[in-house]
């Protein structure tokens, strides 16, 4: 149960993990306190150096069964769980909407409970209902990790954007970061709004005023839409992908449209201070929210985001997973 | 003959500006003259109702039964001892049944049902349109000769302006109400819950205030060009409040009644994603509670009800977005308005209370109950306003549980309900 040739002072001990995370379930980053934040993300530090070795795993989950239950299509999160439950030792099982007896018309409770009536210890759950997570949480046994609900949270990718910008910048607080696109209906935005003001950040939330409600100012961020007055002093720049899949059509003119007002191209880029990040939780519409030469210019971090979410995933299943058998 | 006298209650009778403490007396199943006691044959039964009120029995006119159709959430018969267990002696059942209630026959089963099974009175409301699907009217005329009180589409709405407009004409001629549920299908779309900061942090799809509001706003026009009376089912929003108090001082035949979760709550009960919390229209913002109750004292809004709707816990113990909407009521609703309007907020005394829950749906149905005159039905009420109780979801009559009341603390509660003269459910 123990990280193995650990480097940092963090994981030396159970007692202190017991202090610093208690938690079965990761459901979102709204209920975490700043010092459970920090803990996450000081143990993906640990993890991190995991992947660079020649064997790349860790015997933590040892004959740990997860199963990666995905009520909604997605290939990015589900192979990074799957990986990341590979390298901690455990034993998973990929679950798919079609696949599974929810299109026979089980409900999601009873298709769980049966998952846990074969031993699973972990569950991670992507569903289109928010609150599908805590609905299970509250009546299994079993480790419930979110992997996005709705447009409530998605916890994870949240916490591999801050642990990408800590390992970028050495810190949060302080930093002006933008989040530029469809706020209304995207987890990502949520979570990333939770753990940014919690740990001290100055958020700004970009895109058209469809998307961008006022009623976000009462989280605690700022809302504009005149991208090119946001761009001069933002220190990071996250944009959300334009989820045409789930958006009713009258919420803006078309990504034309987007593109000219809120799209990253290469002259807007020209506005960014030189060490401000790029960010996008993937996958990318080239030539919508971002011209593709900036997607894969210096200052883009994204792919380090895909890398940092595998060491960010491992320590939540490390920290839940741990919980849920003491 | 069967008599009966309660005794020593403070009788309070709203339709006849009647409150004071007398005994009541009950022959053959009606209210009966005092003078009459000393010429009847035999001494009468003696209740005594001292420290009590004795109010006409109280009318729900907001209930969803379930049958035909769905009895695994309800039935007529436990209905009906749900609504005696919460001081209902009438009450009036939405036609969303299956079969819908948009046909005579469907009325006669509802009604021939009621008469072997109900212990209070059942009256169906009838549908405005086939299936409730806002396409083409429903046979107003011969529901209203099968014996319904009133029309709606409650849980639908009709949205387009041209049918409903004919719906309010046509009722007119044959004298029913319409009773409206009031939601712009394209304003709500998916909407779950309030459109408001809640639903903006827990990204659940709101459902906006105006998506109300402009039907209300629609039927006030309505009510107005067909000067036919249109009843807006259980109003939640400040502006709705607003636009039936500008329309009532205008005297337009308009009227809107609330329900008790809609003042006892508000959106922040959902942050939990509990379903037992989801129910439409949605649990708004305070400041929309705040408007209820001032529209409640000012008597913009006339009717209280509860809108029951039960549904099974397997319904319910689902994902937010998929579980089915609906509060149960009957046997919490009296607790919580007594509670709320009465004691906590002192919003309106307790002669206006019984008035909203008597006078006020049996003038708007056209019902010869809500009264205590000589003559009407003995349909009594006894209820204790200053009684302290706790609501224990596993005591209830009803075959549903979804309730969010479980473990409140109300003041105030029926203890005897008495439909024709008979006792059909006393507190224990």
């Amino acid at each position: 149960m123990r990280i193995v040739e650990s480097t940092t002072t963090s994981l030396s001990g159970d007692a202190q993990t017991a202090v610093r995370w208690n938690r079965k379930d990761l459901l979102g980053l709204r209920e975490l306190s700043v010092d459970e934040l920090n803990f996450i993300l000081e143990t993906a530090d640990a993890f991190k150096q995991v992947g660079t070795r020649e064997i790349k795993k860790v015997p933590a989950l040892r004959g740990k069964t997860l199963v990666n239950f995905f009520v909604e299509p997605s290939t990015r999160t589900r192979t990074s769980f799957e990986l990341a439950a590979f390298r901690l030792s455990a034993d998973v099982i990929n679950i798919s909407a079609t696949a599974s007896s929810l299109t026979k018309g089980e409900t999601l409770k009873d298709t769980a409970r049966n998952l846990e009536a074969l031993h699973a210890d972990i569950l991670v759950l992507r569903h289109s209902s928010a609150g599908a997570p805590q609905f299970l949480a509250n009546r299994l046994e079993a480790s419930v990790i979110n992997a996005g609900d709705g447009a409530h949270e998605h916890p994870t990718q949240a916490l591999l954007d801050l642990c990408t910008i800590r390992e970028k910048r050495g810190k949060i607080a302080g930093l002006h970061v933008a989040i530029i696109g469809d706020i209304l209906f995207s987890r990502v935005a949520r979570s990333n709004i939770f753990g940014l003001v919690k740990l001290g950040a100055h958020v700004t939330l970009v895109g058209p005023s469809t998307l961008v409600p006022r009623e976000f100012e009462k989280l605690g961020v700022q809302i504009s839409h005149k991208i090119d007055n946001v761009l001069p002093s933002a220190d990071v720049v996250n944009l959300l992908r334009v989820q045409h899949e789930r958006q009713r059509k009258e919420y803006f003119p078309g990504t034309g449209e987007y593109t000219r007002f809120f799209g990253l191209t290469k002259e807007r880029a020209k506005l960014l201070k030189p060490d401000c990040l790029i960010m996008h939780p993937g996958p990318i519409n080239r030539g919508v929210e971002i011209d593709s030469e900036v997607a894969d210019g210096l200052q883009s971090v994204i792919l380090d985001q895909v890398t940092n979410g595998l060491a960010v995933r491992m320590a939540v299943l490390y920290l839940c997973g741990g919980i849920a058998t003491t | 003959m069967s008599a009966t006298i309660i005794r020593n209650g403070r009788v309070i009778d709203p339709a006849n500006k009647h409150d004071e403490v007398v005994d009541l007396l009950i022959v053959d199943g009606k209210v009966a003259p005092l003078s009459q006691l000393p010429t009847l044959s035999s001494q009468p039964d003696e209740m005594n109702a001292g420290g009590l009120i004795v109010a006409p029995g109280l009318i729900d006119m907001h209930v969803h039964l379930r049958e035909p159709g769905f009895g695994h959430k309800e039935t007529i018969e436990s209905g009906a001892r749900a609504a005696a267990a919460g001081g209902f002696t009438t009450i009036v059942c939405m036609p969303n049944t299956s079969p819908v209630a948009d046909d005579p026959s469907t009325i006669a089963w509802i009604k021939s049902r009621a008469a072997t099974a109900a212990c209070v009175n059942i009256l169906p409301a009838g549908a405005i349109s086939k299936d409730l699907a806002g396409e083409e009217l429903a046979p107003i005329g011969s529901l209203a000769q099968a014996g319904i009180v009133a029309i709606t589409d409650d849980g639908h709405c009709i949205q387009n302006h041209e049918l409903m407009r004919r719906a309010v004409e046509y009722a007119r001629m044959v004298e029913v109400p319409v009773l409206d549920h009031c939601q712009d299908y394209n304003f709500v779309g998916n909407g779950v819950v309030n459109e408001g900061y809640w639903s903006t942090l827990l990204g659940l799809p709101g459902w906006p205030a105006a998506g109300e509001e402009a039907i209300v706003m629609r039927n006030i026009l309505l009510a107005e060009l067909c000067d036919h009376h249109i009843h807006c089912q259980h109003v939640t929003t400040a502006k709705s409040v607003r636009l039936l108090r500008e329309a009532r001082r205008r005297g337009v035949k308009i009227s809107g009644e609330v329900c008790p979760h809609h003042v006892a709550l508000t959106d922040e009960a959902i942050q939990n994603f509990d379903t037992n919390y989801k129910v439409n229209p949605p649990l708004r913002a305070q400041t929309d509670v705040d408007a209820l109750l001032e529209g409640i004292s000012d008597g913009t809004l006339s009717i209280l009800a509860s809108d029951h709707a039960p549904h099974a816990d397997f319904e319910k113990e689902v994902e937010f977005d998929a579980a089915p909407f609906g509060i149960i009521g009957l046997e919490t609703e009296l607790g919580l308005f007594v509670d709320l309007l009465v004691h906590k907020h002192r919003r309106v005394d307790i002669v206006r209370l019984i008035e909203m829950y008597t006078a006020e749906p049996a003038k708007l149905l056209k019902l010869e109950a809500g009264t205590l005159s000589v003559g009407a039905p003995a349909d009594v009420t006894l209820l204790n306003p200053d009684l302290e109780w706790t609501v224990q979801i596993d005591k209830f009559e009803s075959e549903s549980r979804n309730s969010p009341f479980n473990g409140w603390k109300l003041k105030g509660r029926a203890v005897r309900t008495i439909v024709g003269g008979k006792t059909v459910w006393e507190l224990d």
